[in-house]
């Protein structure tokens, strides 16, 4: 099941292989879609919805399978979803779910801004005694905090268990619900409900597919939690041809995510020090964030914290100086990208990098984050052609409609040439967490230099500027550990010399211990006390030993192809892969077969014992478990990570070892997901008296008004999305000739039905207009879009290719000066997929 | 010894690979009609737009050689609906309108089987346009000479198959043997006709005295845009020809590259 | 077809020969001895380096390969791969001419306060002026404390060692390794406003 993605359109490759499963074995493909894209054309079933009511879909599909037959009586789905999940833990009976609650779950603060999780926590036993009397390390002090177990009832029959809380929370999503708020037939989403149930169990696996179609919403979390849910409940995860993938849309995303340059996050998942929590110090700071995932895999959380600083500054993070926690920033706020043009609007940020992104164009409300621009007192702006963002002090449709004068903006703008992929070294990470190096074959062009070349130099300038400082804030910068100078082979071939070492950059990022500088094997072996390094944790193992770099394996074969890059962790191609077998460790069918319980293998354990009994998986993939860890294990009650995890725990990063189907912590807006409109709906929520997540993030402010709900001046959904030949907003494509003349001029798809309405006609412009902005495109008038009658009353939906922009050789309206600043709130992501507004026939006229 | 390609539009999800590695291999450029100035801009900009589905192309040109078309076709109410796509070219004809006609024999069949053009030997008096029932060949101002698809004369005179059918994601276009890819298409429409696809077809076996690029359509051919009956003009008038004989030189295009050995194997007769 | 690489040096490597082809096809002619022959069809070859596509994230294996001069000639699909077996979508097919193109920029630009038109600059000059501008406004705007709520109505000291002043926004089609050392340089510096396109 494809939803929320248009595979075919946006990762057309990667659907090679959908399509194959379909031509050769006879795979049902279906896309849930409110429009019928290059996707559905190639899909057995398309079922279209109206967007945005993705969790009523996926809800209704969890009630119809949990109250099937076939779910009832098949003893797979129990032994799955009994061992496997969290459904036989007992939850707080103070719990009150959104039935109860008029849409909203306990725990509402008084200013209904946040949630406290107090009733939504398990119910344990007594805590056990601690392990350790006395916390001399970091792991001791975890030791000392081991909550007692969950209690749990496997018949699933107390109203407490999470089965019973989840089966009363989609009671209500029907079929007939479906067709009531999704607007898509009963007889369509029941041939999805059965095609998934009858394609899961032992013998067979569903896959359910998305990308941003399912992200870029308020609930966006939620949505793809609630396939988690669905995917638990069927056995579908951990096992080959199951699981969720989620299609991911630049080259190394995974990479920039893993390895975060994201505000609130380190590399590996460890979360960034926050002066809103009890991060005082490293001590508080681990006790803070492991504390409550010790239970798990996250009991090693020291180790890779530890490992973290000191890779930052080597010899002077020590023991005695907290490895320079004292020293990291903290932040203090949400500063993620809507708010950083927010703050840039308000004048806080004076400076700004941007590079390898066009804000002005692909920004949410891109108006109001192309004026922020103007506010800035220098950027930098890196890239391989001239972007929309690098001149909009010159050109910009503020610029040409005189609401700006560029001799009024004062910004210092710097427009540095960057280096092509393929003329530089370095490694990316795919959607499916595969990294792979690329080699340089060839040197950038003039002044073109890679991205570290730049970090690299532009670092070693500021070590220079800072060296003789006497300021103690200063420290950071003076002792940052930056030796990455190339070794003399690695430039020999090559015109530019002070080219960094990429290979020791991903040296330090893989770790190695660091008195002999000796390239750590696994993550394993990573240590808190400082005689260990490591960037980011997950990616150990990549550079195993001096010289080899997994990254560059370059041996396929016809299945999981362990010796084609490498995936992190430890090269797990399919996580939580534990769960492939039974609860005897026996694979559940012969089909099915990838990891399973060997029990007369001999393994020689670290210390030199000799254990009998492992976990093996002939097709070479890696074991995402204690590989000598027996099916039959129960976990120390008094415990840390794999001590605690029992031999029917697959989900080795959860601290309970199950699969989630309700979250008792983690996500902020609830512990299950409900159905909320869109921020911008034309519909009253037919579900819930709440209308949309009660924890959206907004921003009231000049330049970004929101509509109302059913707002009569704008009745119509807008969803943007892009098209296969461009890529974003068009900088790596609507340059070159060969993608521009296929796909030239921004335009807009929308039904016979709404073009018959405004008087709109095919291939002639139209004009769409939201409160935020006005933009005009070129009618794209198909029955491929559809309206949808939702509770009686027809919404008309239309959709538009966001690629283009002012600049290059194909050239059309900025498609984000229509949208808005609003958010989810778990991540911020913005709610690019729905938003209302109304067209018109004719091209714009006036103010943009 | 013929070679040739399969297309199979019942898995081509219409993304337009097999157009851009087709100029990419010959070192086209873009249409040039498909660009024009705009006051204030240094380089010319692309409002080919048609309003035609996703075809924006439009046709075979001289810098086209390949068109995949667009058909969307839908009732009213939408209960019946479908999106079809199809990768056109050159289909490379046993019986070639375009060589009958040409009078200097600057269109020549290679041992390959391809029908190709030597650029230093036509004399641009474009008699083999309107002799290809396909619309398939197309003259060039620029160069004074008539352009088509080669079938990647260079790469498959060393080893290697199209650059289309290598890029195509799903395997739409093959290339190899005519005989081999001819099982390899009767075996796929026996696959389809048994899912209940009755209309499906393969069109290319007898048209034109046998196409060495064939395709099975889902619906019939004239629903693609093809031609039932194809009509080869002139046909036999320049028979005599016999063997013509063609220089190697003629015959690089804006041949490029090379492959690896490791990859070679695979790409043959992809 | 079934010919080694080395082979294939043999029959190549004779570059431009005058070879027949002929309209065999059909006339029953032996063409075993053209077929020798034709493939003298020149075809350049070059070194081959792996590289990857720098589009979407599925991450297809692509082959440059680049003349004697250490020119790129040729992006392909790299068949080897797992993921993409040789193949591309449109965009990766493409990225020959993302690389090779007339308005690709190779030069630094700079546009002055005010100005309505970019200047050419030197990169090293560029570079000097960059870290100038970050020292200079991280300095003037370095929060070494700050005044947190403290959950009880007031407000508590904190060490936030943060500048609020310097933001990064960076795209995720830049190496692991980048990412790597951006986010150190930037925590070094204090920068909180860093972020990428991975959110979105």
């Amino acid at each position: 099941m494809i939803m929320g993605s248009n595979m075919a359109e946006c990762h057309p490759v990667a659907f090679r292989w959908p399509l194959k499963a379909k031509t050769e074995h006879g795979a049902v493909l279906m896309h849930v879609d409110p429009r019928y894209t290059r996707t559905s054309a190639m899909c057995d079933i398309h079922a279209p919805i109206r967007a945005g009511t993705d969790i009523l879909f996926l809800g209704a599909i969890i009630n119809h399978v949990i109250n099937s037959k076939r779910w009832n009586t098949d003893p797979f789905f129990k032994e799955y979803v009994v061992n496997y999940t969290n459904a036989a833990m007992l939850v707080n009976p103070d719990y009150q779910d959104t039935e109860d609650h008029d849409g909203l779950f306990s725990g509402m603060s008084k200013d209904g801004k946040s949630y406290s999780y107090d009733t939504w926590a398990y119910q344990r036993g007594p805590k056990p005694a601690p392990a350790v009397a006395e916390a001399k390390t970091f792991t001791d002090l975890l030791l000392q905090h081991v909550p007692g177990r969950p209690k749990t009832d496997p018949t699933l029959k107390n109203p407490h268990t999470v089965f019973q809380i989840v089966k009363k929370h989609y009671r209500r999503y029907t079929p007939e619900m479906v067709e009531k708020v999704c607007g898509c037939s009963k007889e369509t989403f029941l041939k999805v409900a059965e095609t998934l149930l009858n394609n899961s169990g032992r013998d067979k696996t569903s896959n359910i597919t998305y990308a941003v179609g399912w992200t870029q919403h308020t609930v966006g979390v939620q949505i793809i939690r609630l396939a988690g849910v669905l995917q638990a409940l069927l056995g579908n995860i951990g096992r080959p041809g199951g699981g969720i993938l989620a299609l991911r849309g630049h080259a190394t995303i995974q990479g920039s995510t893993d390895i975060a340059t994201l505000y609130h996050s380190l590399p590996g998942y460890i979360n960034m020090p926050d002066a809103r929590k009890n991060h005082e110090t490293l001590k508080d700071f681990i006790l803070t964030e492991a504390g409550p995932v010790a239970t798990s895999y996250w009991g090693n959380y020291p180790k890779f914290a530890v490992s973290y600083f000191k890779a930052q500054w080597g010899d002077a993070a020590t023991k005695e100086n907290d490895y320079g926690y004292d020293y990291h920033p903290k932040i203090t706020d949400d500063h993620s990208h809507l708010p950083m043009f927010v703050h840039m609007m308000e004048g806080q940020i004076r400076g700004f990098f941007v590079m390898g992104q066009n804000p002005a164009i692909g920004g949410q409300n891109a108006r109001f984050q192309r004026k922020a621009l103007a506010k800035l007192d220098w950027m930098v702006v890196r890239d391989f052609y001239e972007t929309e963002t690098s001149v909009f002090w010159k050109n910009s449709p503020e610029i040409t409609s005189g609401e700006l004068k560029t001799a009024d903006i004062k910004t210092e703008v710097f427009f540095l040439p960057a280096a092509m992929v393929a003329e530089m070294e370095g490694s990316f990470t795919n959607t499916q967490r595969l990294l792979q190096q690329h080699e340089k074959a060839a040197d950038p062009p003039g002044d073109c230099r890679s991205d570290i070349w730049f970090t690299y130099h532009l670092g070693r300038r500021l070590k220079k500027l800072y060296a003789n400082s006497p300021n103690d804030h200063d420290w950071p910068i003076q002792n940052l550990l930056w030796e990455y100078d190339p070794e003399p082979s690695e430039v020999a071939n090559f015109r530019i010399k002070d080219e960094p070492s990429a290979y020791k950059v991903l040296k330090e990022i893989n770790g190695y211990t660091w008195a002999d500088k000796k390239p750590l094997p696994t993550f394993a072996v990573l240590k808190e006390d400082g005689s260990t390094v490591s960037g980011a944790w997950i990616y150990t193992g990549v550079i195993p030993a001096e010289g080899v770099n997994k990254a560059r394996s370059r041996q396929g074969d016809e299945w999981i192809s362990p010796n084609w890059g490498f995936a992190w962790p430890a090269n797990r191609h399919i996580m939580y892969n534990r769960a492939s077998a039974d609860l005897q460790g026996k694979p559940w069918s012969e089909k099915k077969k990838l990891v399973f319980w060997d029990p007369s293998k001999e393994v020689k354990t670290p210390d030199g014992k000799v254990s009998h009994g492992s976990w093996v998986s002939p097709a070479g993939e890696g074991i995402d478990f204690l590989p000598t860890k027996a099916p039959n294990f129960r976990g120390k009650d008094n415990g840390i990570g794999f001590d605690w995890l029992s031999g029917n725990d697959p989900y080795i990063m959860k601290s309970d070892g199950k699969a989630w189907l309700f979250a008792p912590a983690g996500t902020v807006d609830g512990p299950l997901p409900a159905h909320y409109e869109p921020y911008e709906s034309p519909t009253p929520n037919l579900v819930y008296k709440q209308q949309s997540n009660p924890l959206a993030k907004t921003w009231f402010v000049e330049g970004n008004p929101y509509h109302k709900v059913a707002d009569p001046k704008y009745p119509i959904v807008i969803s943007t999305y892009r098209v296969t030949e461009h890529h974003l907003s068009g900088t790596m494509s609507r340059w070159l000739p060969w993608l521009a003349e296929l796909m030239p001029e921004l335009f807009c798809e929308l039904s016979p039905e709404l073009a018959a309405e405004k008087g709109i006609k095919n291939a002639e412009y139209m004009t769409i207009e939201t409160a935020r902005g006005e933009i005009q495109a070129r009618a794209l008038v198909t029955r491929r879009m559809r309206p949808f009658t939702i509770n009686g009353k027809v919404i008309h939906e239309i959709g538009i290719p966001w690629h283009w922009g002012w600049q290059a050789r194909a050239e059309g309206d900025v498609v984000n000066n229509l949208s808005v600043l609003v958010a989810d709130p778990n991540v911020t992501i913005h709610e690019g997929k729905v938003f209302t507004g109304n067209v018109r026939a004719g091209k714009r006229g006036g103010a943009l | 010894m013929a070679k040739g390609m399969f297309v199979d539009t019942s898995i081509c999800t219409g993304c337009k690979a097999c157009q851009v590695a087709c100029k990419e291999w010959n070192g086209l450029p873009g249409e040039p009609s498909h660009f024009h100035k705009v006051p204030n801009r240094p380089y010319p900009v692309a409002f080919n737009f048609t309003g035609n589905s996703y075809d924006n192309t439009g046709q075979l040109s001289a810098t086209d050689w390949r068109h995949v078309r667009f058909i969307e076709q839908f009732n009213e109410n939408r209960t019946e609906g479908r999106w079809f796509f199809s990768s056109d070219s050159c289909k490379h004809c046993t019986d070639a309108g375009c060589l009958n006609a040409c009078p200097v024999k600057a269109i020549v069949r290679t041992d390959m089987g391809n029908v190709f053009v030597q650029q230093d030997v036509c004399i641009g008096c474009k008699y083999c346009i309107p002799s290809c029932p396909y619309g398939v060949i197309n003259f060039s101002e620029k160069t004074g000479t008539v352009h088509k698809c080669t079938l990647c004369n260079d790469r498959i005179h060393n080893g290697l198959g199209t650059a289309c059918a290598k890029a195509c994601p799903t395997g739409s276009i093959s290339f190899g043997e005519v005989s081999e890819l001819k099982k390899k298409a009767d075996a796929r429409l026996s696959q389809l006709k048994g899912l209940g696809f009755t209309k499906a077809n393969i069109y290319g076996y007898d048209e034109a005295g046998g196409l060495n690029v064939f395709y099975l359509f889902m619906d019939n051919p004239t629903v693609y845009g093809q031609p039932l009956n194809p009509i080869v003009p002139q046909r036999r008038l320049f028979k005599s020809a016999a063997i013509t004989v063609v220089t190697a030189i003629a015959v690089a295009v804006a041949a490029l590259i090379s492959f690896r050995e490791r990859g070679m194997k695979k790409e043959t007769e992809k | 077809m079934d010919i080694t690489r080395r082979q294939f040096f043999k029959i190549s490597s004779g570059a431009i020969g005058t070879a027949v082809a002929a309209e065999a096809v059909g006339l029953g002619a032996d063409t075993s001895a053209m077929q020798q022959q034709a493939q003298k069809v020149p075809i350049k070859t070059g070194k081959q380096v792996p590289t990857i596509c720098p589009y979407c994230a599925v991450g297809c294996g692509q082959i440059a390969t680049i003349d004697e001069k250490g020119t790129i000639i040729d992006i392909q699909g790299n068949p080897d791969s797992p993921i993409n077996q040789g193949t591309l979508c449109p965009k990766g097919a493409a990225t020959f001419q993302l690389v090779n193109n007339d308005l690709r920029m190779t030069m630094v630009k700079y546009r002055a306060p005010g100005s309505d038109h970019w200047e050419e600059k030197p990169l090293d000059w560029a570079m000097d002026r960059i870290a100038g501008l970050t020292k200079k406004t991280r300095d003037a705007n370095f929060n070494e404390f700050q005044n947190m709520p403290d959950g009880k109505g007031g407000t508590i000291r904190k060490r936030v060692m943060n500048t609020y002043a310097v933001a990064s926004l960076g795209g995720a089609t830049m190496d692991n390794e980048w990412n790597y050392t951006h986010q150190k340089l930037m925590h070094a510096l204090g920068v909180v406003y860093l972020e990428n396109q991975a959110r979105i």
